[in-house]
């Protein structure tokens, strides 16, 4: 690869699951598995339907906008671009080309690789409609109109990406832009994020800052998952270098191809040439209007904490490690959680830890979000005010927020005076001299130096207590008995 | 006949004393609507069916009207007079018909139409020509020819029409009635079927200009299912019609009008423009100054073009949706390609696939800036050159066409070069979205033609008032047709 150098440019589309509504039709804008159940006639272009615009959409488009560090337009428009297709019932989307200007132009975006800040130029951001979804059987497809219509946010990116793991490094990071900035859960597994992906290389050798030697750009379609983006780049930059070596790659004109998933291949679809013409022109029943100063002044200041935002606050103001900071805002509900567990008033490093260890390793295990997690951060709480107070020794601690979790009751039932650590002084004492008392061979054999029968004396009191002693105390009180005698 | 050639109010007057009720008008009009039938072809569906309803103070109420058939009504075949769409029901009604269903109108047939509005004779519906009721041999001009034909001969006081071109102003004309379209926006065009969405109307055929204020101060209002309308709570257009017309300003296009531009003109031509310059006269007897003014012979010219153009390119994007997948015939074939092909192969008059041709050459990406946006360019050089005007002037007063209803026989919609505009220049109320009627003043041969008054955007009340003033000058109005041997 150091004789080339990889020019990468990804178009990622992100479904706006966040508004109430679709971004043109009043229909519901929720994820159901039921088919063809969040319908308007629009959404299946019956005959007079006009398009709405939905302005918590247009809202959210634009705080993506200022997030992307892009200039706002002035004006809202909105284009069509006309094809025909069966999961496009209008036979055309509405979308925005770059003339007129969309919601975001010419941003530019840091992201962190490997602990490395990159930079990526934003060409474009823009809001269209989604289109229908498609379920291809043997002979017969079938068309599901709940996705048609949904907002979905497309950002352009500059040829700025290096490599497979620069890419997958920048969509992680708006993933969590999105997700942290209330637009989108961002969730590739629903379909949420769907990329295109350019690819060309060059000569290390000749300057990158010239476009015209950038190489033969080839757009790679329909790459629906992170996972898929890496093996595509890869697969794609391989299979360049292959043209590049035999001689053939001048031979090779400016195409479009499509990742096939099964074979993790690219496949050849149009060339440049046979590029449809998609006719663009400003959607008419959307007047023109004009986006106020003051409405763009009061979504700057609603924009959210964003991820690094809040693991510096973690870092700097609750003293916690930048890898458990890291761990912390990877995914935006779990740092909502944790943010809430510090809230009801846990030691935020004592929160940290049973989080990150924990509760992440329950999630992990069970294979479910920390939504459909039992146990709320004032249970949690329950557990770790238990511990504080000494009614729970750290391993009993564990034991309850696993039969918690398992019989679905809240901690506190498990937590009792009764069998609660005996943290007593006199208490404990009273105990240990009784077991000294009948214990004189033991305690001749430790006074002759044999020092791990200290152990066994620890043993006599739990055994005794059923395991409830305050083993710290109880060690304590041991040595100050067994010095007496 | 004894009650449908009245008035709206005559009518209301004579239903509130109990005179006559509104089955017996239902009857009657259904009656009529069945002789019409025979007589001249004028609907799509006669609703045999359809129920008187209880009188209130509604003016409308208990009264028949007529719907053109690209209006979506709930439960009742909406063909847009195409094959594409024969034998769809809608399960929603257009907004326009909401308002009328409110008011206690009683919906007695659905009206053809050149093919989903896209024609100037009557003569491409689905289900055939449309014969002039004073002389069946003639055409009632297009599109809302149904409605046209059915006002005229007296089936009801009032029906719905849709104008992108002059689809109500032009059969008002070649009918012997009035034919109104207010402001762009003021009526809703949810629910009509969409032709060229930035110069479609929704408007009424009336007998007399009073009909029309009522029936449009019922229809209009801002609609939040479209965007482009808009609050016109301020605007009653009935109370504006006070006859009350002294110092008001109209002016005329002498490059129109002026005889000796016309060589070579038909006898009928140089009568009809006779007849308008007494038309003139009465104005002048009214207390009206009226001025003849210049506009630059090139720009009007220009008009046909843009119309053509504009409303093409929209009307190809806009009909997009008839593929008969999810309504309409559904096509054959192997493939999705294959299926859409046949529906619209087999759907679409000749005609409308001419439009559909020109429309995607205009908007391929190497013809757009020539074609389309040169004629969005002097379409806005149209609209400005007219607003200069209003400056000055309550309306522009001009001839509808070149005089009586065509003969059907030979009829081609293909312009002569000489008249062309004299011809086509009500398009520039759909060019500006001004209000613009059409009223009869005089006969030709015993056929009736029609004058055409446009004002400035919003200005309705005044531009209704002025038609008022000059119908109430003249002998045509509620003239029922009566044929011509």
């Amino acid at each position: 690869m150091t004789k080339y150098i990889a020019k990468i440019g990804l178009e990622m589309h992100c479904e706006v699951s966040e508004t109430n509504s679709k971004v043109f039709s009043s229909a519901a804008n929720t994820y159901s598995e039921k088919p063809n159940t969040n319908v308007r006639p629009l959404d299946m272009a019956f005959p007079g339907t006009l398009p709405v615009v939905n302005k918590q959409a247009v809202r959210m488009a634009l705080m993506a906008s200022m997030i992307l560090n892009c200039s706002q337009p002035e004006y809202m428009y909105f284009e069509r671009k006309n094809y025909y297709y069966p999961d496009l019932p209008k036979g055309f989307q509405l979308t925005q080309e770059t003339k007129p200007i969309p919601v975001g132009i010419y941003g530019r975006v840091s992201y962190e690789c490997d602990g490395e800040i990159k930079t990526v130029r934003i060409n474009n951001l823009h809001l269209e409609e989604d289109a229908a979804s498609l379920d291809h059987f043997y002979d017969t497809s079938n068309i599901d109109y709940n996705r048609a219509g949904v907002p979905l946010l497309e950002l352009v990116t500059e040829p700025d990406l290096h490599s497979a793991k620069e890419a997958v490094a920048f969509l992680e990071h708006m993933r969590s832009v999105y997700q942290y900035a209330g637009i989108s859960e961002a969730d590739s597994k629903k379909g949420q994020i769907r990329c295109d992906v350019n690819v060309s290389i060059m000569d290390a050798e000749l300057d990158e800052f010239d476009p015209n030697n950038w190489g033969t750009k080839i757009e790679i379609k329909n790459v629906n998952s992170f996972g898929g983006v890496r093996d595509a780049i890869n697969y794609e930059i391989d299979r360049q270098i292959e043209l590049k070596e035999t001689g053939q790659y001048d031979e090779m004109e400016q195409q479009t191809r499509r990742w096939d998933e099964e074979s993790g291949t690219t496949i050849f679809m149009r060339s440049k040439v046979d590029a449809i013409d998609y006719k663009y022109f400003v959607e008419p029943n959307i007047p023109k209007y004009k986006i106020s100063q003051k409405w763009l002044d009061e979504i700057r200041s609603s924009i959210p904490e964003l991820a690094m935002d809040r693991k510096n606050k973690y870092i700097d103001g609750y003293g916690l490690s930048a890898y458990d900071a890291g761990v912390l805002v990877k995914e935006k509900a779990i740092s909502d959680y944790y943010e809430e567990c510090v809230k009801t008033g846990i030691d935020a490093k004592v929160a940290a830890n049973w989080v990150t260890v924990n509760i992440i390793g329950e999630l992990n295990k069970e294979d479910i979000s920390i939504n459909d997690f039992y146990l709320t951060p004032t249970m949690l709480k329950q557990i770790t005010d238990a511990i504080s107070s000494g009614l729970l020794s750290s391993k009993q601690a564990k034991e309850v927020f696993t039969k918690a979790l398992a019989e679905q009751k809240e901690p506190k039932n498990y937590i009792s005076q009764e069998n609660a650590q005996i943290s007593n002084e006199d208490e404990l004492t009273k105990i240990i001299i009784e077991i000294l008392d009948n214990s004189s061979s033991q305690i001749a054999q430790y006074k002759n130096g044999k020092d791990n029968i200290f152990d066994y004396f620890v043993g006599q009191v739990m055994k005794n207590t059923c395991g409830k002693a305050n083993p710290v105390l109880t060690k304590e009180i041991l040595h100050r008995e067994l010095d007496k005698r | 006949m004894k009650y449908m050639d009245k008035s709206i109010s005559a009518l209301h007057e004579m239903l509130m004393n109990k005179e006559v009720t509104s089955e017996q008008l239902v009857e009657e009009s259904l009656s009529l609507s069945h002789e019409l039938q025979e007589k001249c072809n004028a609907f799509v569906t006669i609703l045999d069916d359809a129920k008187p309803q209880t009188v209130t103070d509604n003016l409308l109420s208990g009264i028949p009207y007529g719907v053109k058939d690209n209006y979506s009504t709930k439960g009742i075949l909406s063909t847009g007079s195409s094959n594409t769409l024969k034998d769809y029901v809608p399960f929603f009604d257009a907004t326009a018909i909401e308002k009328l269903n409110e008011a206690g109108a009683v919906k007695v047939n659905k009206t053809a139409l050149d093919e989903f509005g896209m024609g100037g004779t009557g003569t491409t519906c689905h289900t055939g020509i449309v014969k002039n009721p004073w002389d069946p041999t003639r055409m009632c001009a297009g599109s809302s020819a149904g409605s046209a034909a059915a006002v005229a001969f007296g089936v009801y006081p009032y029906a719905l029409g849709s104008d992108t071109g002059d689809s109500i102003r032009k059969p008002a004309a070649y009918c012997g009635i009035v034919g109104y379209k207010p402001t762009y926006g003021m009526i809703s065009r949810y629910g009509l079927f969409a032709f060229a969405s930035s110069l479609d109307h929704c408007g009424v055929l009336t007998r007399n200009v009073k009909d029309a204020a009522i029936v449009v101060d019922t229809m209009k209002g801002l609609d939040p299912k479209d965007m482009t309308s808009w609050d016109s709570s301020k605007i009653n257009l009935q109370k504006a019609c006070t006859g009350d017309v002294k110092g008001k300003k109209i002016c005329y296009i002498k490059e129109l009008v002026d005889k000796n531009r016309y060589k070579n003109a038909s006898k009928e031509l140089l009568e009809h423009l006779d007849n308008f310059y007494k038309t003139i006269e009465i104005a002048r007897n009214l207390g009206i100054e009226v001025d003849e003014v210049s506009v630059d012979e090139k720009l009007l010219n220009a008009i046909p073009a843009v119309y053509v153009v504009i409303s093409c390119a929209e009307a190809t994007s806009n009909m997009s949706n008839l593929t008969g997948i999810i309504f309409g015939p559904r096509g054959q074939g192997d493939n999705y390609i294959d299926m859409m092909k046949d529906h619209r192969t087999k759907g679409f008059s000749p005609l409308i696939k001419r439009r559909f041709v020109i429309g995607s050459y205009v908007l391929q990406k190497e013809n757009q800036e020539r074609y389309f946006k040169n004629a969005q360019r002097v379409r806005r050089l149209v609209v400005d050159c007219w607003k200069e005007l209003y400056k000055t002037y309550d309306a522009v007063i001009l001839p509808v066409g070149t005089g009586p209803a065509k003969p059907l026989e030979g009829s081609v919609d293909i312009l002569d070069k000489n008249t062309a505009v004299l011809e086509e220049h009500l398009q520039i109320g759909n060019f500006g979205g001004f209000p613009s009627i059409t009223i009869p003043n005089g006969f030709i041969n015993g056929l009736p033609v029609g004058v055409n008054l446009t004002g400035n955007c919003y200005d309705d009340e005044n531009v209704l008032n002025l038609a008022y003033a000059l119908e109430n000058a003249m002998e045509y109005k509620d003239q029922i047709a009566k044929e011509v041997l």
